[in-house]
């Protein structure tokens, strides 16, 4: 069952679109992995989708409501969450009170989802009174990752999680996030590591220069011949 | 009153907005041109008149020494009284650029602000300087000798635009150069501006000090037009803040609308005069703050409204491009 | 010496306040707001209207506690102000501001337009009291109390430092105890992160600007009470405010405490050797020499 999808999205931030019709689906429980060249648009898709750009033609649904160009506070109480790329952490602040911001659109206790989150990064739990911005490339991911996390949400939408981390740590962080969609969370996944990425996917869509290029099963993208040479390095 | 009386005052009027211009061309320069927000231009005013002031008077001697206290006095003509005001002026946006000009738009506007503020201190404490609060009086006026002196600003107002109509060309001319197609891109972005390889602060400083130069021509026509200046005439709000509502609703960016915007903001200043005239007697004694209020309301409907003032930026930059 | 450093510390805590709440706007609307100045002096200005207006309208009792210049109308009054202050810079927040917002301006129109907004300020309380000194009781005799270590203070100064800090400290505790504060500080680190969090930035923004506004009121009641009104007061402190927010480092607001009393007390030594209207140039001289040398402030290393 569809559980989030993009149809024709065309988007940009200025006159020039950066999206060209673009469409993904998301099935509930699934992981979507999006890859493609740099400057495809990856990044600018998920923003479309968590509403911090308004699309100029085409729809985001969720579920089967319609949240085309809602504001970003607005999709997070519906049940998505994103994290960015890049600043994706508040950096004067504890890792106890980034995660607290993570749960600020709640109004219950959310001790017990702490305790979880605490559960899934234990190195979090160890220095919870450090400032984020002190941390390390792979622990500020895994703030940014937990923030995120602490609403519950239906649907995580992760921009290049493994960007700047280095091998051992990109393998972790994927560990990771698998680990999160057993637990009920779909995921779609923007990846410049198309390999890993395509790996743990249910379903992956190849976009470049703003449009789509092929979708397939994360496994049939793999041993795709012209996915081999064009985005897996050989 | 009748028509003379009318008729001189419209060219008191037309003299005032006409320095006022030549304020706007200057700030034009820096702000519309290059970005630069320059809140300081009571300070260039201030020292523009001064210099002016005591170029073309003579050192006080005598008796007269214990009354007056001046740093120099060279009595020298006018023109030389206009040269210096704007080289002097010139030097110290020289001297006040070097630490300020690399700082941010913000920063850049609160120095300049320091510096405005600290000149009026100076200028107003340090009798030895310039006669400290009392000011200087008696600045001679040029072709003085012509005319009668009832119609003496006739002649005044001729040179005033002469020499605002020259600034004018003068300044559309650098425009149009290369050298303005740079500061147009600075001001437009920065940071490609830089990675083009120009050198930022080389052209915002050239933009800085001819901006101040102009200015310091205008607080000298001031000098002389008004024959005595005293530290308090130079305020935030006469010298910095009116020039700044004018070139805003004129239309930065463009040096007709800083002329347009000069004459008109100075028409509705006047205008406003004449409404308060109208207020009960109890009110009279605020009316220039009633006045100035209605200024600020301006500026901000302007700011909200129609940021582009009245005639907009110029569109063509370039004689080549067609 | 001991006189001027003790009454610097007194003044620099009044800036700090003021110096506290640039900071906090800076933080999170991202533009130096050039009527911070002319806030104090209406905080100022409309304390006086309730202790010489309203307050002896309604019967409150004129008379002053103790040693101190003040009574119950001030006491009433001065939270009163606070709040009117704080409703003040929210207005101008929502007419002015939000609309350059949504239009995407740059930082300079918003800067220009919070100076009109100072000039406008300035010329209402022209308008109400005119340009003369004023008191909030005139005519009192208030000597100054000798304390040991050849300290001379008067009990009202005493106040207005207890006072700061209480402030200060209430401020604190606002900010990393209480879920809007933390929300506050998260969207000085972070904006859009915030926005992506849920948080709803325009209602900090109107928080950021009714604490400022409140934190601005309550300095200039301080330095009219120790001192006296004058329309120009609040805009006499925008170069050393502005120098106090640089030095303590834009956005920080313990810094903007330590900025404000550093000021205050260069400003008051240097009465030993310049004339005492030379004070905002001296926080100027400060300002530029910071700038210069440490243009991160003594706590910085918080990029913009």
């Amino acid at each position: 069952m569809t559980i989030l999808k993009t149809e024709g999205i065309t988007a940009g931030y200025t006159k020039v679109d950066i999206l060209h019709e673009v469409n993904i689906r998301l099935k509930s429980g699934e992981i979507v992995s999006v890859i493609g060249p740099n400057g495809a648009g990856k990044s600018t898709l998920l923003k479309t989708i968590f509403g911090i750009l308004k699309p100029r033609e085409g729809n985001v649904t969720l579920k089967n409501e319609d949240i085309t160009g809602l504001k970003p506070d607005r999709i997070a109480r519906k049940g998505i969450s994103y994290v960015p790329q890049v600043d994706n952490i508040f950096p004067s602040m504890t890792i106890q009170e980034n995660l607290e911001m993570g749960a600020f659109i709640r109004n219950d206790d959310y001790s017990q989802r702490l305790d979880e989150i605490y559960d899934l990064f234990p190195i979090l739990k160890e220095r919870r009174k450090q400032k984020a911005g002190q941390l390390s490339g792979g622990q500020r991911q895994m703030v940014a990752m937990g923030r995120a996390l602490m609403v519950d949400p239906r649907v995580l939408l992760l921009d290049e999680p493994s960007a700047g981390l280095s091998p051992i740590l990109v393998s972790d962080i994927f560990e990771k996030i698998i680990e999160i969609n057993e637990t009920g969370v779909s995921i779609i996944i923007v990846e410049q590591n198309a390999r890993e990425a395509l790996k743990m996917a249910n379903h992956g869509y190849v976009l470049a220069m703003g449009k789509n290029v092929l979708d397939d099963k994360g496994d049939a993208l793999l041993t795709n011949e012209e996915v081999g040479r064009l985005y897996l390095g050989g | 009153m009748e028509l003379g009386g009318i008729v001189a005052y419209i060219v008191a009027l037309a003299i005032t907005a006409g320095i006022y211009a030549i304020f706007c061309l200057g700030l034009n320069i820096q702000w519309g041109y290059t970005g630069l927000f320059n809140i300081g231009i009571a300070g260039f005013f201030c020292i523009g008149a001064y210099a002016s002031a005591m170029i073309t008077t003579p050192k006080p001697t005598g008796i007269y020494a214990q009354y007056v206290h001046q740093l120099f006095g060279l009595n020298l003509p006018f023109v030389f009284g206009l040269l210096g005001a704007a080289l002097i002026c010139g030097i110290i946006a020289f001297l006040i650029g070097i630490p300020t000009l690399r700082l941010g738009e913000d920063y850049l506007a609160i120095s300049t602000l320091g510096i405005a503020e600290t000149f009026r201190l100076i200028f107003n404490n340090e009798k030895w300087l310039a006669n400290g609060a009392r000011g200087l009086m008696g600045i001679p006026q040029p072709l003085q000798g012509l005319v009668d002196p009832r119609h003496y600003n006739y002649i005044y107002l001729i040179i005033v635009v002469f020499i605002m109509i020259i600034v004018y060309l003068l300044i559309e001319r650098a425009v149009r150069s290369p050298w303005g197609r740079v500061l147009r891109a600075i001001r437009e972005d920065e940071v490609s501006a830089a990675m083009s390889g120009k050198d930022i602060f080389n052209f915002k400083m050239q933009s800085f000090v001819f901006g101040a130069m102009i200015m310091g021509l205008g607080g000298a026509l001031y000098a002389h037009a008004t024959r005595a200046i005293s530290p308090e005439v130079f305020t935030p709000l006469y010298g910095t803040f009116i020039i700044w509502v004018m070139l805003m609703a004129g239309g930065s960016g463009n040096n007709k609308g800083a002329i347009l915007g000069a004459y008109v903001i100075w028409g509705i200043w006047i205008g406003t005069k004449f409404m308060t005239d109208l207020l009960p007697f109890t009110l009279k004694a605020r009316a220039p703050y009633i006045r100035f209020l209605l200024i600020g309301i301006l500026l901000e409907v302007i700011l909200l409204y129609r940021p582009q003032g009245l005639l907009g930026e110029e569109k063509k930059v370039s004689k080549l491009i067609e | 010496m001991i006189e001027l450093i003790v009454y610097g510390i007194v003044l620099g805590s009044i800036i700090s306040l003021g110096a506290i709440g640039l900071t906090l706007i800076y933080g999170i609307v991202r533009f130096a707001n050039f009527s911070h100045g002319d806030l104090m002096s209406a905080g100022a200005y409309v304390a006086l209207f309730m202790v010489t207006g309203v307050l002896s309208w309604i019967g409150v009792p004129a008379t002053t506690f103790g040693p101190l210049s003040f009574g119950w109308r001030m006491v009433i009054a001065f939270p009163v102000s606070m709040l009117a202050v704080a409703g003040v810079a929210i207005l101008f927040d929502q007419i002015l501001y939000r609309k350059l917002r949504q239009k995407g301006s740059g930082v300079v129109i918003f800067a220009m337009s919070s100076l009109g907004a100072a000039f406008i300020l300035r010329m209402i309380i022209l308008i109400l009291w005119g340009a003369d000194s004023l008191f909030y009781k005139p005519g009192l005799m208030r000597p100054a109390l000798q304390l040991p270590m050849g300290i001379k203070i008067r009990p009202d100064q005493i106040l207005i430092l207890f006072v700061v800090f209480i402030l200060i400290g209430l401020l604190h505790l606002f900010l990393q105890n209480t879920k809007m504060g933390k929300a506050m500080r998260a969207t000085a680190d972070n904006m859009e992160l915030a926005l992506v969090s849920g948080i709803n930035t325009e209602k900090i923004i109107i928080w950021t600007w009714g604490i400022g506004g409140a934190m601005a009121a309550a300095g200039g009641i301080l330095y009219g009470i120790d001192v006296q009104l004058h329309p120009y007061m609040g805009w006499n402190f925008l170069i050393p405010l502005f120098a106090a927010t640089i030095l303590g480092t834009i956005g920080n607001m313990y810094g903007a405490l330590v900025g404000g009393l550093v000021i205050g007390v260069a400003q008051q030594v240097s009465t030993a050797f310049l004339m005492p209207t030379y004070k905002p140039a001296v926080a100027f001289i400060i300002m530029i020499l910071i700038l210069l040398f440490r243009p991160k402030g003594i706590f910085g290393e918080n990029s913009k």
